[in-house]
């Protein structure tokens, strides 16, 4: 059934009124104009744990909430809408994934209960080019001790700047381009020859790009198998992908919103500009949009509910037009506004800026809809 | 779930055993279709025994009541019945106007005698009813329509001209819309009434589309006596029937337009003709580009019309005025999919007549897609319903 249950709607609403009071798109330009470091407000991240969100995806045997993937996508969703900053997607939804399918042990026994209680953040660190691509991971891990030694670098990592533990993917063997031969570490970034820096980013908050030089980890520090970890990160990347398509969506009905209540009081030649055909119909045309990836998105969740190793094509379906459909809101809304959309004043900029990073992350639209042909054999 | 999944199993065995194997291929263009009506021949003894077996048991219609001809299955049923017809690609055995338009309009709004007396044989494929709307003046602007039924007493008398009536040449009966009080605003003078094609008045002359095929009329009325009894609803009221009835042909056209069932993917059809590289992308970038988005768009669409027939068993009620949202999009991808099965098909879309091409199916089938976006209500309207009903934004 697309739709959603009982339990999900009461988190939906409680999601909603959360950021809706704790974190509008007024504390998003707190953020930024006062240059915080963090690129998120750490009492807000308290704030959200105590709700349980860190959790959702955490078992309840290690202190969790269980809550699943559609949870977690309500969530992301909510967060938005109002561009709430924080590390949830990064932590709470692909770390937790990573962790509590993969993690060793005495991973899970050290970090799952620390995502729960929202008192670690763990960061993903897989891309290094321009363009997404995992299986061209070529950061260089060569066997040293009973361990490796890393080299190389990564970009865009999201909430890098502020991670407790780092999950990288490196190259234990092959070439960049070939699926095996890549394995997935947890590592402390302050581990000696591990550098970070900060990149602000479009979005006003924060990304790291990750310099690692003959960095020390053990097998200890493995997460899944060795050579053969790129199922898991697609999994982890899975988790992130539908994460940032449900975020998409809660961004384009959120400018789509604006733009229609902006259409219901501007005049011009003395009507309202809402009464204009030539702007109904587009607007009407996004909304039919956002009806369809809406449905998109909802799918992908369930799709990772039930078996996030068989939910790809339902992943890419949805961060392909998630992300179609936000630039299309985007775009219209800055239009549709006029000369007024183009300032910094009004919100419209904000939500465009976090759709590009939304839309890049883990695989634009373009890179999903090839998947999506891939998997459907052409 | 236990009960479903009984129900499956059931089905599954009960499709296995009944359903004729020349029933299991998807149904290769319009001449494969079966209309049922009283004057209908079967293609084959098979499309026969698949109507009457499915008529039997009242999966013609799967939701209908039992008491009407149907097999009073519940919305979840209903998805595991075209689940597993759809696992063995097992046909439709019945398309109808009855099925799509009438039938659910007279639920919502006929006499218990007027259910009793149409509904079972439109189940059984034994009465083919056309949709007497259109007029040459009154299009989308439908309710401006002129045709008058005039007040004989015990009867109507029924004058003026319908156009764009598919199948009025091969239909029994009509659903009509006329216009009962001249005097009053436009959208409260107009009734809907049911008669036959055969009595004395009514005369059909067929209209030649761009695709070569005529399954289209010009329908004439010359002063058809028409009894009261087959008003339906309250007299001056059919508007509300009618924008019943259209929500249902608009989710009908705009599901049936966008699926992908029955026939193969643009996606699919361009691998096997085009052929793909080394890396399983299709050997043509352009194509492929375009391709994989209308795939998206697809299989999206396909998931939206899901996701509202279930939020409306969920909620009790129909989807209402979203039909407008599907109505628009499929048509809309539907069009889009037959541009690209024709840039596919290259040199080999361009043959109109002949064996090889089966007399230009695939050109003549990409030309009648055109009127997707037109028939049940433009893409236009469409547009200006969700602007208006959706969307809340003022009229001009
Ligand atoms: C970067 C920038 C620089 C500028 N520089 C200057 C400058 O130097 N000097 C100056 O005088 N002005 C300047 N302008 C203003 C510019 O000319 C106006 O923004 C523009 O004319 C649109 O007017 P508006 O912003 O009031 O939008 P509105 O008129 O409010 O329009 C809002 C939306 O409604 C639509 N709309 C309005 N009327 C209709 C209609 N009848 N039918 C259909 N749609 C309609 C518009 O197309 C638009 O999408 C600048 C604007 C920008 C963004
Ligand atoms: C293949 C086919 C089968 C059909 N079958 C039937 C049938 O069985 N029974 C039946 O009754 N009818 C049938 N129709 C008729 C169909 O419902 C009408 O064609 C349709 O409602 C459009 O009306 P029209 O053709 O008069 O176009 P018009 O109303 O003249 O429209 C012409 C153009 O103007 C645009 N337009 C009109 N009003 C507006 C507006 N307010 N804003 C913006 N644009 C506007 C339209 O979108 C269209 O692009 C069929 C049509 C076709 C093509």
């Amino acid at each position: 059934m697309l739709v959603l249950n009982e339990d999900q709607r009461m988190l939906q609403d409680a999601a909603r009124g959360f950021v809706q009071e704790k974190s509008p798109v007024a504390s998003l330009r707190k953020l930024r104009d006062q240059h915080v470091a963090d690129g998120f407000d750490r009492a807000l991240w308290r704030d959200m744990a105590d709700m349980g969100w860190a959790g959702v995806l955490v078992p309840e045997e290690a202190g969790g909430l269980g809550f699943g993937y559609v949870g977690a996508g309500l969530i992301c969703e909510e967060m938005g809408r109002t561009l709430a900053a924080s590390p949830f997607l990064s932590t709470a939804v692909m770390a937790a994934t990573a962790l509590s399918r993969a993690g060793t042990p005495a991973q899970k026994d050290r970090w799952l209960p620390a995502i729960a209680a929202g008192e670690a953040i763990i960061a993903t660190a897989v891309d290094e080019g321009r363009k997404h691509n995992p299986a061209k991971t070529a950061l260089k891990a060569e066997a040293s001790g009973n361990g490796f030694k890393l080299s190389g670098e990564k970009i865009q990592v999201a909430d890098g700047h502020v991670a407790d533990a780092i999950l990288v993917a490196a190259r234990t063997a092959g070439t960049p381009g070939e699926k095996d031969g890549i394995s997935l570490f947890l590592i402390d970034p302050k581990t000696r020859g591990l550098s970070t820096e900060r990149v602000a980013t479009l979005d006003s908050r924060g990304a790291a790009r990750l310099t690692f030089d003959d960095v020390q980890v053990t097998g200890a520090d493995l997460v899944g198998e060795l050579d053969q970890g790129l199922g898991l990160i697609e999994i982890v990347l899975g988790a992130g992908r539908a994460g940032l398509a449900a975020e998409l969506t809660g961004n384009a009905q959120e400018t789509f919103g604006r733009t229609v209540a902006y259409l219901r009081e501007r005049k011009q030649f003395g009507r309202t500009i809402g009464a204009f055909q030539a702007l109904q119909h587009r607007a009407a045309h996004l909304f039919c949009e956002i009806e369809i990836a809406r449905s998109a998105v909802l799918s992908a969740l369930q799709a990772l509910d039930r078996d996030p190793a068989d939910a790809a094509l339902s992943v890419s379906l949805a961060k392909a037009k998630a992300a179609d459909v936000a630039r299309l809101a985007a775009q219209e809304a800055i239009q549709m506004h006029g000369g007024i959309g183009m300032t910094d004043a009004i919100d419209i900029g904000l939500f465009a800026k976090r759709m590009q990073v939304a839309a890049e992350l883990y695989g634009d639209a373009d890179f999903h809809a090839d998947r999506v042909a891939l998997a459907r054999g052409f | 779930m236990d009960a479903l999944e009984a129900f499956r199993r059931d089905t599954r065995a009960w499709l296995e055993a009944n359903c004729p194997k020349e029933m299991r291929s998807p149904i290769r263009g319009d001449g494969e279709i079966c209309w049922g009506g009283r004057n209908w021949t079967f293609q084959s003894d098979a499309q026969r025994v698949w109507l009457e077996r499915m008529a039997a048991r009242g999966w013609t219609v799967p939701a209908w009541p039992k008491a009407y001809g149907g097999g009073g299955l519940s919305h979840e049923e209903v998805k595991v019945l075209k689940e597993e017809m759809a696992a063995i690609r097992a046909r439709s055995p019945l398309e109808s106007f009855g099925i799509w338009m009438l039938g659910p309009a007279l639920l919502a709004f006929g006499s218990e005698e007027q259910k009793k007396q149409y509904l079972p044989p439109i189940a059984r494929g034994e009465i083919r009813w056309c949709q007497g709307y259109s007029e040459p003046n009154a299009g989308s602007d439908l309710a401006s329509l002129q045709t008058k039924a005039e007040d004989g007493g015990d009867h109507f008398i029924v004058t003026g001209s319908k156009i764009w009536t598919s199948y009025a040449d091969k239909a029994d009966m009509i659903f009509c819309l006329v216009r009962t009080d001249p005097a009053a605003p436009k959208h409260l003078g107009i009734s809907f009434i049911l008669f036959d094609m055969t009595w004395p008045g009514v005369s059909t002359k067929p209209i030649t589309l761009i695709s070569g095929k005529s399954p289209f009329c010009e329908t004439f009325f010359d002063g058809v006596k028409v009894p009261k009894a087959n008003l339906v609803g309250t007299l001056n009221r059919g508007w509300d029937i009618a924008k019943y009835l259209l929500t249902h042909e608009r989710e009908m056209i705009g599901g049936g337009a966008g699926g992908l069932l029955g026939g193969r993917s643009p996606g699919q059809v361009a691998a096997d003709e085009i052929g793909l590289d080394a890396t399983g992308r299709l050997d043509d970038a352009f194509l492929r580009t375009d391709t994989a988005r209308a795939e998206v768009d697809a299989l999206a669409f396909a998931l939206t019309m899901a996701r509202y027939k279930d939020e409306a068993a969920a909620g009790g009620r129909g989807v209402g005025d979203k039909s407008s949202v599907l109505k628009y999009y499929g048509t809309e991808l539907n069009k889009r999919r037959y541009e690209l099965m024709m840039r596919l098909a290259g040199h080999g879309g361009l043959e109109w007549e002949g064996a090889r091409s089966n007399d230009g199916e695939l050109p003549r089938a990409w030309l009648r897609t055109k009127a997707n976006s037109i028939e049940g209500g433009t893409s236009e309207v469409m547009l200006d319903i969700v602007a208006k009903r959706l969307l809340d934004l003022p009229s001009a």
